[in-house]
């Protein structure tokens, strides 16, 4: 098991936002987080990842336990996310963004008086990532003038510049055109296969990407785990159908295979 | 390449003004050189790490106090033992205080090392048995690589072998700096400014590296402070009163804090202003209070800003990163 969770809890005063949730993602699946707004998925994100501290509940990565130990010290363990909203450093251009990553992969971090520009290591795989993500003509464009999709290629491309062997991926393609979605996620999908990234998690409100990219869904209602299971056996959960696909008013299509 | 025959030309005329006669302008240009040192590190900890210190003056005083201290009351005259004394001295203040200020960000942590600026201040002008009070200490003149030189004039001294050592002192100085900013260290530290969440979700340890940051221009600051005491003679609290500071700030953003050497020019075209303008109107202040307007207004890039946006962005480029 990867990244296992065990009976979360997290309670805002009165409020449940999680409620008792346990999940496991092995090697090399992909899992995706399903639910209708205030389920509590970006909760569950921020505590996997430590950004929150849960009220109860353990969460483990490869058998260690990392609950709140924050997301600094879980991106040097192996696990990195990406953001809902997009988070990257405006004023950096594309290639120091990468290499922001790359360094603190290769922990350069404390090299006070090498030069960046001269450190091959750190350029060859800065520029490898931005071809996987298609950015590599845009290396020395400021971030913050990229266009909308880009910036969010951008900072998933950040997160896989860690190499992690597990990435969670909060809404992936939210702000994306829906003509776009498809090649974003066919983007991350060829990049995590090229850069050994072992699991993947990714809250998504996409239906159609959910149930064609997935090899294993988890529909949060209400802080609760109301259905775990493939695709399959989710689209025959009639619960599952009502309270969580159908509160966002769209079918689930299997038009596309991952 | 425009950026280094431009250097060039700067360092060629620095190394003139001491022949050109202008003795008075020498001697400011030594106020310069302390304060660009003292600016280099500052803007590490604003311009690439985005913190604002209001206190910064606290390192200044530290560094020209060590120099006061070591050569009248110890006898140590060594220049370069006084600056690597300034500079321990500065890691063991800064080191406490810095723990405690990167905990906070933006106007706290402006607050809280404009409040350590002002305890430092207290200190000095309260101890009066240690720091001689208002009345301040006397700087003697110091041996430079272990040259006695008391037997020369004091405007010789000044004009001839000290400015050519606070040359060399500046050019380390910024060289250090320039290797720092272009570093993976440096990167970090831009990607703290930029977004620290990110840069943390990254595995960038964002408070230590504030920490290193602050460090590393509380150094600067007193070696600054270091190199001003011989020249202006006697230190006294006002060199640590918290105007002193917001001088600071000001020349920065004067010069451009976007900019590697925008504090620089910043420091130059401040002292060199601040002497014309006292010698013509009592209410210097009035100016300066009134250029700063027009500049956060319309100029937030500084003069560096101004000079180079007209030439296109690529110079900008080259100036950042």
């Amino acid at each position: 098991m990867m990244l296992q969770a065990q009976k979360i809890a997290k309670t805002y005063g009165e409020f449940r936002a999680l409620d008792g949730v346990t999940l496991g993602i092995d090697a090399g699946e992909f899992v995706s987080v399903i639910g209708p707004n205030g389920a509590g998925k970006s909760t569950l994100i921020n505590v996997l990842t430590g950004l929150l501290k849960p009220t109860a509940g353990r969460v483990y990565l490869k058998g260690q336990d990392i609950t709140g130990v924050g997301p600094g010290r879980l991106a040097r363990l192996g696990m990195a996310r990406s953001f809902q909203l997009v988070t990257i450093f405006p004023g950096l251009t594309v290639l120091e963004v990468l290499q922001v990553a790359v360094t603190s992969r290769l922990r350069r971090g404390s090299c006070l008086f090498a030069s960046l520009a001269r450190d091959r290591e750190v350029m060859a795989q800065a520029t490898e990532v931005a071809e996987l993500f298609l950015l590599p003509e845009k290396l020395s464009m400021v971030a913050r003038q990229l266009p909308q999709g880009d910036k969010k290629l951008l900072d998933v491309a950040s997160a896989f510049a860690l190499r992690p062997e597990v990435i969670l991926l909060d809404e992936p393609t939210s702000g994306v055109s829906t003509q776009e979605k498809h090649t974003v996620m066919a983007i991350l999908v060829a990049a995590a296969k090229r850069m050994g990234i072992r699991s993947i998690l990714q809250v998504e409100h996409d239906m159609d990407i959910v149930f064609g990219y997935s090899d294993r869904i988890i529909a949060l209602h209400q802080g609760r785990i109301l259905a775990d299971g493939t695709p399959q056996a989710l689209q025959e959960n009639a619960d599952v159908m009502r309270l969580v696909v159908g509160h966002q008013g769209r079918p689930p299509g299997f038009g596309r295979s991952a | 390449m425009k950026v280094y025959i431009t250097l060039g030309l700067v360092l060629f005329l620095i190394l003139a003004i001491p022949q050109l006669g202008w003795h008075y302008y020498t001697i400011l240009t030594l106020s310069f050189f302390a304060y660009a040192t003292v600016l280099l590190g500052l803007n590490l900890l604003f311009g690439y790490t985005g913190l604002l210190s209001f206190g910064h003056a606290l390192f200044l005083g530290l560094g020209a106090y060590t120099t006061a201290w070591l050569t009248s009351v110890w006898g140590i005259r060594s220049m370069e033992v006084i600056l690597l004394t300034a500079m321990v001295a500065a890691v063991l203040v800064a080191a406490p205080i810095g723990a405690l200020c990167v905990r906070y960000v933006k106007i706290y942590f402006g607050m809280l090392t404009l409040a350590f600026g002002m305890l430092f201040y207290s200190f000095l002008l309260k101890f009066y048995h240690l720091t001689g009070g208002d009345e301040g200490m006397r700087v003697l003149r110091p041996l430079l690589l272990g040259c006695d030189l008391s037997g020369m004039p004091k405007i010789s001294f000044l004009i001839g072998p000290y400015y050519y050592y606070l040359v060399t002192v500046l050019v380390i100085a910024t060289g250090v700096m320039w290797r720092l900013v272009t570093s993976p260290f440096g990167l970090w530290l831009k990607a703290i400014r930029e977004n620290p969440v990110k840069a943390e979700a990254l595995g960038v340890r964002v408070r230590r590296y504030r920490w290193y940051a602050f460090l590393i221009s509380a150094v600067y600051a007193a070696v600054g402070g270091a190199l001003l005491g011989p020249t202006i003679g006697q230190v006294d609290p006002g060199l640590t009163y918290w105007t002193q500071s917001g001088y600071l700030v000001f020349m920065t953003l004067l010069g451009g804090c976007g900019y590697f050497f925008g504090p620089l020019l910043g420091a130059l075209v401040f002292i060199y202003l601040q002497d014309a303008l006292m010698s013509m109107v009592p209410y210097w202040r009035l100016v300066f209070g009134a250029m700063l307007a027009v500049l956060v207004l319309f100029a937030p890039e500084g003069l560096l800003g101004l000079l180079t946006s007209r030439r296109g962005r690529k110079t900008v480029q080259v100036a950042v990163s």
